[in-house]
């Protein structure tokens, strides 16, 4: 730090990929350029090191993506899982420049493959990083380094100082040091509070405290909490958070992709007093999978079990922990602390519902049950063939909504008007267009984009 | 990595995080090989291994890196299976585990046979013969160097057959071979999946440098096989008796392998001082950097023994040049030599089970 210039040009809060794509544009544009980055190395990068793909509009075949992609299509999936919770101009200005970001990244180190295995539906709406979320952070980490932007690791930003309708500089304590931060110009890209569980208790209720965060521990939004209390413009439901059902011994922090479970659909669901409470095969997991962690929220303990006998247990990718298994139903049952008698019945009820007909795994096959409560209307074949196996489920928080709102310059507002130097890329900012759900790819789509738009505002206003 | 499992119960445990994740699936061979199954036994594990090129892509990649609970260096563990699997299926294993890991070990076993020569060639110095044979008759070196050569190729052969049961490698098939031959003639694995090389030596930066210095190395050594193999052949074919002159297959192949072999050696001694040991075989460090040093001497002795024709220092190098082929030789079965031959039937067993499948 003794290298530091007194003032930086710009200040980046956050050290993922929308911090990192505003501070590569903004040096490129020949800013000083410092980026505070709250975790440690290892761990740089936020939930950006957890990502694997870009869903990127593009109007015919563009390495690696085949075939096209246009805006229309892209904005109807948008419309589908928000259900129209965005805001049109924004999300069509990040749709509609995600196509030249696919060079912009290449250009900057970022390296695609063809689709993973498993993930083909996707080839032609997302293209995957090659090594995943973390080899994109490294690649662009090199780059700023190249272009001189200084880096600080646990560097926690606690306050960010607003006067006269700008920001005059920040707080932050680095590796335990409190430090004063001076620049001209400020974005922050330091993600949501989805890691502080005291914050998800008062906005969901007690029972947030049995959620599971996916991502980083260090997204615990000081600096966004900062800014509303300053009275910056918020979007995106504060009560609000994306969370899916995965393996329920999944890590408390970043157990990220591998602790995804995709059993669902061939399985049954019960909750820990052994009763099935929704309908497994309502659809395929892809369009399911985003619901499972609010269904599983709702139930007792915030935890689910989902059994599947030995002709299902090849039909979906490896899980990071090998399932419980079992030669009988009242075993697996009690391994996995439930009631035996009660699974039985549950299972026995379930059996008997079921129908003789054509199981096809990778479509609906409307093979379905009949006469029960909660019916399972896809894929629905008894649990007869032992061993049987079981995982646990529990919600897994990926990120919140609630967020700094924005306008097309990623420029950070309060009643008063736009905050003169200050800009906001990433998941501080994403609910401004993705209200609810989540699209495959989206964050980092947001985050490339909004991050390039608040580098080269911020590099403007100091030129 | 965790201290109370074997490192290959370390590697499964490792792997089938992996295989929940694949996000590292374009860097190399392993990740599509480990996709092909839900469950892994040692022999797959073995296989994994010796497909594994240590190019560290995947551990620079990996979100679930020390001090990630998950604690992954895959790199490292395979590397650990790769080395226990050489030592266990070399014959007699014991030579392996002291030669692979000990670099002492080559250097004293250089001593004494470069004793050795020198006594050979004041004992047995011929009373006829042309340059080198002046010193050393033909019928003696190759009386010497035959057996050297040919006893360690059989035991070689037999390890490579107990892998090739290991793994439950299938049929052998020409387009196996033939796509293994053009994975190691490119080195492929060392590509990065992108082309731009491997994360060995800075960090997560990708060079071509190991790729670059291991062909040099690979290249140089085939070319300076292939001047042996020519000298042989017009030897006893067309009876023309070495030496011989600089526009002559033998030099012509020599002497600009010898140049590649000791670059190469340079380099990846380099890139071995400044590679991060830990995501390695680390207990083998002094066995391969000495195996690497005495590639480089074999070349360097070679290319010096020529300089020195017709001048009193042919003597000593050519027992010096002699003793480092021979100890390369008789360490075949049981120095870092080994890779090539294992790296090459995984490759095999690799285009058999990924053509099987499609």
């Amino acid at each position: 730090m003794k290298d530091w210039p007194e003032t930086f040009d710009l200040a980046v809060v956050g050290g993922g990929n929308a911090a990192l794509c505003a501070a590569i544009t903004a040096a490129e544009a020949g800013a000083s350029v410092l980026i505070l980055e709250g975790a440690p190395k290892p761990y740089r990068g936020g939930n950006s090191r957890h990502t694997r793909n870009f869903r990127c509009m593009h109007r015919g075949p563009m390495f690696p993506l085949t075939d096209a992609y246009e805006e229309d299509e892209y904005l109807h999936d948008l419309m589908l899982v928000t259900k129209g919770k965005t805001d049109e101009n924004l999300a069509r200005l990040a749709i509609r420049s995600s196509e030249e970001c696919l060079g912009w990244m290449q250009d900057h180190g970022v390296r695609f493959q063809p689709s993973l295995s498993g993930t083909l539906s996707l080839s032609r709406t997302n293209a995957f990083f090659l090594g995943g979320g973390k080899a994109l952070v490294n690649a662009y980490y090199n780059t700023a380094t190249d272009l001189g932007v200084c880096i600080a690791y646990e560097a926690q930003v606690t306050h960010v100082h607003l006067d006269g309708g700008q920001i005059t500089h920040l707080d932050a304590e680095i590796a335990g040091q409190p430090h004063t931060i001076k620049a001209r110009a400020f974005v922050l890209a330091s993600g949501g509070f989805q890691a502080d569980l005291d914050w998800l208790a008062r906005a969901w209720g007690p029972s947030a405290r049995n959620f599971l965060i996916r991502g980083t521990p260090y997204n615990r939004g000081v600096v966004l909490r900062d800014m509303l209390d300053q009275g910056a413009e918020s979007v995106g439901d504060p009560t609000q958070c994306h969370a899916v059902a995965i393996d329920g011994r999944a890590p408390k922090y970043d157990g990220g992709i591998v602790t995804r479970l995709d059993c669902v659909p061939f399985s049954i669901v019960v909750n820990k007093d052994g009763e099935r409470f929704y309908d497994e095969g309502e659809d395929v997991w892809p369009k399911r999978y985003a619901i499972w962690g609010r269904l599983v929220a709702a139930q007792p303990d915030q935890v689910g079990f989902a059994l599947i006998d030995a002709k299902s247990i090849d039909l979906f990718m490896p899980s990071v922990f090998p399932a419980v298994k079992a030669n009988t139903v009242e075993g697996l049952a009690t391994a996995m602390g439930l009631d035996p008698e009660a699974v039985r019945r549950t299972v026995d009820g379930f059996d008997a519902a079921c129908r003789p007909g054509p199981f096809h795994p990778t479509e609906l096959d409307g093979l379905r049950t009949q006469g029960l409560d909660v019916p399972k209307t896809n894929w629905a074949r008894p649990l007869d063939t032992p061993p049987y196996y079981g995982y646990q489920l529990r919600p897994g928080v990926t990120f919140t909504y609630l967020g700094l709102k924005v306008d097309a310059n990623a420029q950070v507002h309060t009643p008063h008007g736009p905050i003169r130097n200050l800009w906001a890329a990433g998941e501080i900012m994403a609910g401004s267009i993705l209200g609810q759900g989540y699209l495959a790819g989206f964050g980092m789509t947001i985050g490339t984009v909004f991050g390039r738009i608040a580098g080269k505002e911020a590099a403007a206003h100091v030129a | 990595m965790s201290l109370d499992l074997t490192a290959t119960e370390e590697a499964r445990r490792q792997i089938e995080i992996c295989n929940a994740c694949r996000y590292c699936e374009g860097f190399c061979s392993v990740f599509p090989a480990m996709t092909r199954n839900k469950a892994f036994a040692d022999g797959d594990l073995t296989q994994l291994a010796n497909l594994c090129h240590n190019c560290r892509g995947c551990y620079y990649a990996c979100q679930y890196t020390e001090p990630h609970e998950f604690a992954l260096n895959i790199p490292a563990v395979l590397a650990e299976v790769r080395v226990e699997s050489w030592e266990r299926l070399a014959r007699p294993a014991a030579l392996a585990r002291l030669f692979q890991s000990q670099g002492v070990a080559l250097a004293g076993l250089l001593v004494v046979v470069l004793a050795w020569f020198f006594w050979a060639l004041s004992a047995w110095r011929p009373d006829t013969g042309a340059g080198f044979y002046a010193h050393l008759a033909h019928t003696t070196m190759v009386a010497m160097f035959v057996p050297a050569f040919l006893g360690p190729l059989v035991l070689m052969a037999l390890s490579i057959r107990d892998y090739w049961r290991e793994v439950g490698g299938g049929r052998v098939g020409f387009a196996h071979i033939w796509a293994a031959l053009g994975s190691a003639a490119r080195m492929r694995n060392l590509s990065g999946g992108h082309g731009e090389g491997c994360n060995f030596e800075d960090g997560d930066r990708f060079t071509d440098r190991r790729r670059v210095f291991h062909q040099l190395m690979m290249y140089g050594f085939l070319l300076c096989f292939g001047a042996t193999s020519s000298g042989t052949i017009m030897h006893y074919v067309f009876g023309w008796q070495a030496p011989y002159p600089l526009l002559s297959l033998p030099k012509l192949l020599g002497v600009p392998g010898g140049l590649m072999m000791v670059a190469g050696a340079v380099g990846l001694a380099w890139l071995k001082l400044r590679a991060d040991r830990s995501l390695g075989a680390a207990r083998v460090w002094g066995g391969e950097m000495a195996f690497v040093l005495l590639l480089g001497a074999v070349a360097l002795t070679g290319l010096a023994l020529y300089a020195a024709t017709g001048s009193a220092l042919v003597g000593p190098l050519l027992a010096i040049h002699l003793a480092t082929v021979m100890v390369l030789f008789l360490l075949m079965p049981f120095s870092k030599m080994v890779h090539g031959f294992y790296r090459l039937a995984a490759l095999v067993a690799e285009a058999g089970a990924a053509g099987a499948k499609t």
